[in-house]
Parts: structure tokens; C-alpha cells; sequence
């Protein structure tokens, strides 16, 4: 079987070149600032003293802020949504699920176009709110548009991992707690809710981490000034044209965003207690738990 | 007691599910809209599959969108295939490695890997286009279909190849025969996540083309500022053709065993 070893060599050379380097041209950019006539590039820290300035933080903030309240909001509505679909019949669960994933197939664009029409001044919800006697509300280009999209798009996303740990929970554990004496509430928190926590996290993980680099959403529905930090390192590089600062700004975020995915998984390890099969399957998991 | 519950978790659900369609509904109902207006409906035409049609840069868009992805599945489907069985049988920390960069494009928020693949290609000098926006795909697609492919090739038994090539195979025979009919599932399972990342990918694709090189997302992208039915009549064709390939995937096989089931029982009768 070792002949098949050497067939490792393609796709070695592929990612050192498509996936190594244009990282490290990501470092260079960021520890670099525009050189003098004789070098091209100078070493800079300068790039990194520029997080300090109150408009980056307030950016910052308010990308942490929209990813919190998204995730929260998918965390309350999912959660009863998976517990209910897994008590749910066999055939209707499998039904339910392929009805909650069909909309993930769909592109984020064009799912999220129709949100526009919907939220607009003039828009169907508000035509709704005139119908029953209310004022209109400006709902397009505020927060609460740009809530509602990345809940809308990411929300599946909460359910499916949170409804596989749901099913595949040992039920005859509930049955021995409730011979024990408990409440169903106790129950619930004491048995159901900790043995799901791992599907709570891989949730979190997914929901949370698009939602604080989202870009798109936070464009089309939060309006053109609308800043993120998705908006504010596209800025950078397509409109203000500092490739430096923009790259810094990048490398921050794929640092944090690593960083917390390692923690999560930590964490999820620890209330998995489970031996995880293999190196580097954790986020295979995660993401086959994405695509069913 | 008991029905309560019942109906308020159908309610709960039901209100989930509104949600979830109620934008897909209303982009469908009023792509048959006769005025362009999108939230009165006037009468019923197909004015805007018309003028979808005559879009050249529309239909251009789809081309792209749908070349790209096929041919990009294709590519990421036979590399990670390839490197996915490579890597069950090299050493552990050749295997460790380079899944570890391989989960970087996976773990990397979208932007952050848009920003270093269009950094790489303006460093490289590779004008951006068609090329770069395929380059890109590959490569963002995969590491997908190496994490959908390698647990499969792991539950193989090795024993099989080697009988295989005991008996006289020669390595590509045992490769083409013996060991990718087994992990057929996996790689599907790989090459429709690939078709499907690629296809509606929008972050990537906008940073890496250029020369008026656009796919679909880029062109819905560009028209959020002034709202055009086309691409309400767009998103419905590509709703339906999903859903139409959905019931394909989910009923053709249940079809399938099912008649051949009926036919083995027939023959052991």
C-alpha cells in the first residue's frame, strides 16, 4: 500500500502554493508599510498601533455586538426547534430536517435580495403594519434588518448540529432519571441539555463565527456606510486601497477567529469526554453536521 | 396536557419553518409579477423570464457560475480523492501536517482566505479573470472534499488492496477497482459540498476576478442598489432546478432499492 504515498505530492505543492503562501503574503503585508525609492517595503508596527483608533474599535464592537445578539437569538429559537423536531416521529423528523436544510442550499445573495422588498419603507411588512392600523417603522439599513438576515441565513445552522446530539442521546438515561425522582425540568436541564452541550457548541461555532466576519449581509441590508469588520477590511482593500493596514486587520481576525475555534473545541472535548477518532476530524464533524 | 403540547410545538415549528420560506415564496410569487413593483401584485406574466433571457450579462453569469462549479468539482473531487487515500497510508506526522493547513482554508473566516488568494495572485502577477476565479474555487473546495473523503478511506480494510495487488493487480487497477468503489459514498458525498460551495460562493469570487468576469452572486451583488425581478425570476429557476434535483437524489435511490428488492424476491420465488 505504500505506493499510494508519493500521490501526497500534488496536493502538497497545491497547498504550500494556494494556501501557505498567500497567508504568509497576508503576514508580510501587515508587518510592512510602503518603502522609500530604494526598498519596496519597510518593517512597520504601525499597522497594528492603528487597532487603538476609536473608529476601528467602535467597528470592532459593533462586529461583536451583531454576532453576540445573532447568536443568541438563533441559540433561543433553534434550541426549541431541535428539541421539538427530535420528539418528533421517525419519518417526520427526516422530513422536517430536509425541509430546514433546503434553504441553506440556496445563495445567500439571492435569499437574501428578497429581504430588501420585504423590510423596505414601502416594503410588505410595513403595508402589513398599515393594514392593522400601525405606523411604518424604518427597518432596512438599521441593525435590526442586518439581525434578521444573518439569523434568517445562519439559523439551520444552529438547528442541525443541536438536533443530531438531540437524537443521538442514550434515551434510556431519561428514563432512569425520571425512575430517580426528578422533575422533566430537572431532567431536561440535568440530562438533556448537558448531553447536547457538544451540539450547542459546533452551533455556536458555526453561527457565531460567519456572523462576526459577515460582509455581504451587512452590505445589502444594513445600507452602503454600514460598518462591520468584513465591510471595513473590503474597504481597505478595494475602495481606500491600504493594502497594509487591510491585511493587519485581516490577520487579527483570523487569529481571534482560530483562536476561539480551538477553545470551542477544548471545550467541546471536555464535555464530549469522548476520545475524538482522529487528528484534524474534529471540524470535519462539524462541517458534515453542516451539509446533512 | 399532552395536545397542548403537540399543537404548540406544531405552532413552533410551523412559525420556524414560515420564516425560513417566506422570502423564498414571495421572491417566486413576484417574479410572475406584471408591474415591477415587489410588493404590489398586479397581475400574473412572464415578463421578467423574458427579460432574464435577453440579459446578456446575466445569462453570461450563469455561464460562468455553472462552469466554474462543475469544473471546479471535477478537479477537487479527483485531487482530494487522490490525496485523501495518499494520506491514510503516509506517516502520522505527514498526515497530521498537512491536514492541520489543509483546515486552514476551512477554519479562516471567508474574507480573510478572499484577501490572501487575491494578495497571491497580484504577487504572482496572474492577471485576474476567469483563471484566478477558478484557481481559487479548487482551492477552497478542496480541503472539503479531502475531510468528507479521508474517514471513509479510514474505515477500509487495508487487507483488500493488498489482496488485490497479491493477486496480481497492478497498483492503479486496485486503486480504480478495489478501493474507490468502496469510498464512492465519501467522495459524492465531497464533490456536492464542492458543487455547491463553488456555486454559491460570493466572497472569494468577488476578490479574485476582474476583467468583467462575473458569476451570479457578483451580478445580484451589483444590482442591490436598484431591485430588478430578473433576478427574483433568476432565483426562482434556480429553486426550482434544486428542488427538482433534491427529489431526484432523495426518491431515485429509494426507486431503485426498491425495485430491485422486488426483483430479488421474484427470483428467489
Amino acid at each position: 500500500m505504500k505506493q499510494f504515498r508519493k500521490l501526497v505530492t500534488p496536493y502538497c505543492l497545491w497547498l504550500f502554493l494556494l494556501t501557505v503562501v498567500p497567508m504568509l503574503l497576508i503576514v508580510f503585508y501587515a508587518f510592512t508599510e510602503k518603502g522609500t525609492a530604494i526598498t519596496t517595503f519597510s518593517f512597520t508596527l504601525e499597522n497594528f498601533t492603528k487597532f487603538l483608533d476609536p473608529i476601528f474599535v467602535s467597528v470592532l464592537f459593533r462586529s461583536l455586538k451583531l454576532g453576540l445578539l445573532t447568536t443568541g437569538v438563533c441559540f433561543l429559537v433553534g434550541y426549541p426547534i431541535a428539541y421539538m423536531i427530535a420528539k418528533c416521529k421517525d419519518t417526520t423528523q427526516t422530513i422536517l430536517i430536509l425541509l430546514i436544510t433546503i434553504p441553506t442550499w440556496i445563495n445567500l445573495l439571492m435569499r437574501t435580495y428578497s429581504w430588501i422588498s420585504i423590510l423596505s419603507n414601502n416594503g410588505l411588512l410595513n403595508k402589513l403594519f398599515e393594514a392593522i392600523g400601525m405606523n411604518s417603522v424604518n427597518m432596512l439599513y438599521t441593525d435590526f434588518a442586518v439581525i434578521i438576515g444573518m439569523v434568517y441565513n445562519f439559523l439551520p445552522f444552529m438547528i442541525l448540529p443541536i438536533h443530531a446530539s438531540l437524537t443521538n442521546m442514550d434515551k434510556s438515561l431519561l428514563e432512569a432519571s425520571q425512575d430517580l425522582g426528578a422533575s422533566p425540568i430537572q431532567t431536561f436541564f440535568k440530562i438533556t441539555f448537558r448531553l447536547s452541550l457538544s451540539g450547542v457548541l459546533t452551533g455556536i461555532t458555526l453561527v457565531f463565527l460567519p456572523s462576526i466576519s459577515a460582509f455581504v449581509i451587512p452590505k445589502m441590508l444594513g445600507g452602503g456606510q454600514y460598518s462591520l469588520i468584513g465591510n471595513f477590511i473590503e474597504q481597505q482593500f478595494i475602495t481606500i486601497g491600504n493594502w497594509h493596514f487591510g491585511s493587519a486587520v485581516s490577520l487579527i481576525l483570523a487569529v481571534f477567529v482560530i483562536g476561539l475555534m480551538a477553545l470551542i473545541f477544548m471545550a467541546e472535548k471536555r464535555t464530549n469526554n469522548s476520545v475524538e477518532e482522529e487528528e484534524g476530524g474534529w471540524l470535519s464533524n462539524a462541517k458534515r453536521k453542516k451539509v446533512r | 396536557m399532552r395536545k397542548e403540547r403537540k399543537s404548540v410545538r406544531i405552532l413552533w415549528i410551523g412559525v420556524c419553518l414560515f420564516f425560513l420560506y417566506f422570502p423564498l415564496i414571495i421572491m417566486a410569487v413576484f417574479s410572475f409579477n406584471d408591474a415591477k413593483s415587489l410588493t404590489h401584485f398586479s397581475g400574473f406574466s412572464f415578463k421578467w423570464y423574458g427579460s432574464l433571457f435577453e440579459n446578456t450579462q446575466l445569462l453570461d453569469a450563469v455561464l460562468v457560475s455553472v462552469s466554474i462549479a462543475i469544473i471546479a468539482t471535477i478537479v477537487s473531487t479527483i485531487l482530494g480523492t487522490i490525496t485523501a487515500i495518499a494520506l491514510s497510508k503516509s506517516k502520522k506526522i505527514v498526515r497530521t501536517s498537512i491536514l492541520q493547513v489543509n483546515n486552514l482554508p476551512i477554519m479562516n473566516p471567508e474574507i480573510v482566505t478572499a484577501i490572501a488568494l487575491m494578495l497571491f495572485f497580484s504577487f504572482a502577477n496572474i492577471e485576474k479573470g476567469y483563471m484566478t476565479m477558478l484557481l481559487a474555487h479548487i482551492a477552497f473546495c478542496t480541503p472539503y472534499v479531502i475531510t468528507n473523503v479521508l474517514p471513509k478511506v479510514k474505515q477500509l480494510d487495508p487487507h483488500l488492496a493488498d489482496a488485490a495487488m497479491d493477486l496480481g493487480a497492478t497498483p492503479f487497477q486496485t486503486l480504480m477497482k478495489v478501493i474507490i468503489p468502496q469510498i464512492k459514498p465519501g467522495i459524492l458525498a465531497g464533490a456536492l459540498f464542492a458543487f455547491t460551495m463553488s456555486f454559491d460562493d460570493f466572497i472569494i469570487s468577488y476578490f479574485v476576478s476582474g476583467n468583467g468576469v462575473e458569476n451570479i452572486s457578483i451580478v445580484v451583488y451589483n444590482m442591490t442598489k436598484r431591485l430588478n425581478p430578473s433576478i427574483y425570476a433568476l432565483s426562482t429557476i434556480v429553486l426550482v432546478v434544486i428542488l427538482f434535483a433534491l427529489l431526484i437524489g432523495t426518491f431515485v435511490p429509494y426507486i431503485l432499492v426498491k425495485r430491485k428488492g422486488v426483483k430479488m424476491n421474484e427470483e428467489v420465488n
